[in-house]
């Protein structure tokens, strides 16, 4: 069974000019111990859709789901009192920016042992002792002098490694980390997609890691989620998915990395994400797409089987051929 | 290296920061960069490359003149800008022109596109209005943007269009030098692309040289002809492209190289992690600074700092470099 099971999620925001649908019916199913990579440029929808799971949006959003399930519990019925036992318990989460994600009035220690307070009802002793165990787990060296020290006295890779140490401190299922390592030099990045890593196969987690970086994607993730403007546009195994892409925009995406170009002009995508105001009518991706036809215009594509990634396109790629393309049709 | 194409030299170009630390303690000395030469050709990328806090843009800050050096000699035009006057510095300034990082906070949220791209003739040339305001289209017709853009402010742009016009901003009144501070890191994939190919281009165009400062390694290896890479305010490695991304010297060069991730999951390659985080640079280790972190240390490292010494046409600062 798997541990996280979400279909169709959808998340709007009221804005001034309208409701602004920023995830579009997004599925995903997470099995335990199982590492999910969402990738997607910004404004795709991934981090809406993470934090959507985890009640962390304000009360401008609408969250909507057939289904949403963490280990066999409905989180769309369940009592605030309940979710509140999972989230942070089962369910954790690590942001962006370490630098403003901890508290600056607060020791590390501090918040370090708050989660351990509420969800296990740890004593003063017992919760210093296991602060110094997390912190010791997550590479932090002299752990016992770093308890009293705040968030400013440490450095970027420093302050993501007791924001780890905070979401593993509850033994979690479902670990969420939201881009940990956009914010930090390549060395320190390579450390903590490491520790990550290892922390991920000792506990036996399920982690989930919401990245731009295809880089990252390709040295971590077994299974890759692609989103674009908020609609999942492609599912599949990581090497499934570099070597045969079966959506046009991931196939243009990876096109357009510097690394994998041979040439010196690089194919680019061109134009720009939709906005709120400029979505186009038919596939969203559409007006970039080198393959888009008079019916990706007009209609909205469905998504494609499941040996085709489920891509949400209506002529999928099998080895950069679209399939059940009109032959005669003008490329637009 | 043809002689006459050289448009900007550095030499042991060192800038020092004295930071207070209260009124009975003696200032610290912040070496943010320290001892870094260079020389820089006509129509080719020369790329800085290191972690935060290496003096890359410190480097960005000298070139530009926007700072002086405490110590060494900055040609530009084989013009020695710390000794020249005012006049010829105020002339050299619009030879060397530099885009940041962030397109959303270098343009000024007040004022119109065409009159950001106006102001850098207003006040070096004598062009009439009308000059002006056609150079200006010309400019952003080059750049990819429409003219209409001209009447418009900065947040009705996306994030690649406002880079668009940092460019074309950079480029109004012809310079020979481009300083790129990280143009695009803060720019999606997609558009990181096609804001590399306007550079390219515009490179080809008019025979720019590009100092491209960057942490990204995938870019780097893209545009640049030449790479430095610096650790702690000094140079570690110099030498062509090709050189540095197949056969690295320095530890800390192929450290930096396998930490950097590949987008091909089929790649097994080594891993070196370094251990350990930067170092203060107000109190920076003894002999090469890069010894508390480095798998090769010895007793030398730790005393005196590496000499440059000349490894297949690599500059390279190391006791220890990979031979091949």
């Amino acid at each position: 069974m798997s541990l996280l099971e979400i279909k169709n999620l959808s998340v709007a925001f009221q804005t001034a000019g309208g409701m602004f649908t920023a995830v579009d019916r997004v599925s995903l199913s997470i099995n335990p111990g199982e590492i999910v990579s969402i990738v997607g440029e910004s404004g795709s929808g991934k981090s809406v859709a993470m934090l959507a799971l985890m009640g962390l949006l304000p009360w401008t959003a609408t969250v909507t789901a057939d289904v949403l399930k963490f280990d066999g519990k409905d989180l769309t019925t369940i009592s605030n009192k309940n979710l509140r036992k999972i989230i942070g318990n089962e369910m954790a989460m690590i942001f962006q920016e370490p630098m403003t994600s901890l508290n600056p009035c607060f020791t590390v220690g501090f918040q370090l042992s708050e989660a351990l307070k509420i969800h296990y009802g740890m004593g003063r002793s017992e919760r210093k002792k296991r602060a110094i165990e997390l912190l010791d787990q997550v590479g932090i060296p002299e752990p016992q002098k770093r308890l009293s020290a705040f968030p400013h006295q440490l450095s970027g890779g420093m302050n993501q490694r007791v924001m780890i140490a905070i979401a593993i401190s509850c033994n979690p299922r479902l670990l969420i980390a939201d881009e940990p390592t956009t914010a930090l030099d390549v060395t320190i990045q390579a450390q903590i997609l490491d520790l990550l890593l290892s922390l991920q196969r000792e506990k036996q987690m399920s982690l989930v890691l919401i990245t731009h970086d295809m880089g990252v994607v390709a040295e971590t993730a077994e299974k890759v989620v692609v989103q674009y403007a908020g609609q999942q546009v492609e599912q599949q195994q990581v090497k499934g998915l570099f070597s045969n892409p079966h959506h046009p925009y991931t196939s243009a995406l990876l096109d357009s990395l510097p690394e994998r170009s041979t040439s010196k002009t690089l194919p680019s995508i061109l134009g720009v994400v939709p906005g709120q105001f400029d979505k186009p009518s038919g596939c969203l991706f559409s007006p970039r797409c080198k393959y888009a036809t008079d019916l990706c215009l007009s209609t909205p594509p469905l998504p494609a089987d499941e040996n085709l990634g489920r891509a949400l396109c209506h002529y999928p790629l099998e080895k950069g051929v679209p399939q059940n393309y009109p032959e005669k049709m003008e490329v637009a | 290296m043809m002689e006459g194409n050289i448009v900007l030299e550095a030499s042991d170009l060192k800038r020092h920061y004295e930071i207070k630390r209260g009124a009975f303690r003696q200032p610290a000395i912040l070496k943010a960069l320290d001892g870094a030469t260079f020389k820089l050709e006509k129509g080719r990328t020369l790329a800085v490359v290191g972690e935060s806090g290496c003096g890359k843009s410190t480097l960005a800050r000298l070139v530009t003149m926007i700072e002086a050096p405490t110590a060494g000699e900055l040609k530009i035009q084989d013009v020695d800008i710390i000794k020249a006057d005012n006049a010829t510095k105020r002339a050299l300034h619009s030879k060397v022109q530099i885009i940041f990082q962030d397109p959303y906070g270098s343009l000024n949220p007040r004022q119109k596109i065409g009159m950001c791209l106006e102001e850098p003739l207003l006040v070096n040339t004598s062009l009439g209005k009308k000059e002006r305001r056609s150079k200006a289209k010309n400019m952003l017709d080059l750049v990819g943007l429409r003219p209409e853009h001209y009447e418009r402010y900065p947040h009705m742009f996306s994030g690649g269009q406002r880079q668009r016009i940092a460019v074309a901003r950079a480029l109004m009144l012809n310079p020979e030098i481009l300083v790129l501070d990280e143009p695009v890191s803060a720019l999606d994939v997609s558009i990181q692309a096609q804001i590399l190919n306007l550079l390219t281009y515009l490179q080809d165009e008019f025979n720019l040289a590009y100092l491209f400062i960057s942490h990204d390694l995938s870019v780097v290896k893209h545009t640049a002809d030449d790479v430095m890479v610096m650790y702690l305010g000094r140079p570690i490695e110099f030498g062509s492209r090709d050189n540095i991304f197949s056969r690295p010297h320095h530890p800390y060069t192929r450290a930096l190289l396998s930490a950097t991730p590949v987008a091909d999951p089929f790649r097994t390659k080594e891993r070196i992690v370094l251990h350990g985080e930067l170092p203060s640079p107000i109190a920076p280790p003894s002999g090469c600074t890069f010894h508390p972190r480095c798998p090769y240390m010895t007793e030398e490292c730790t005393k005196k700092a590496p000499a440059i010494q000349i490894l297949d046409e690599c500059e390279v600062a190391c006791y220890h470099p990979k031979t091949y």
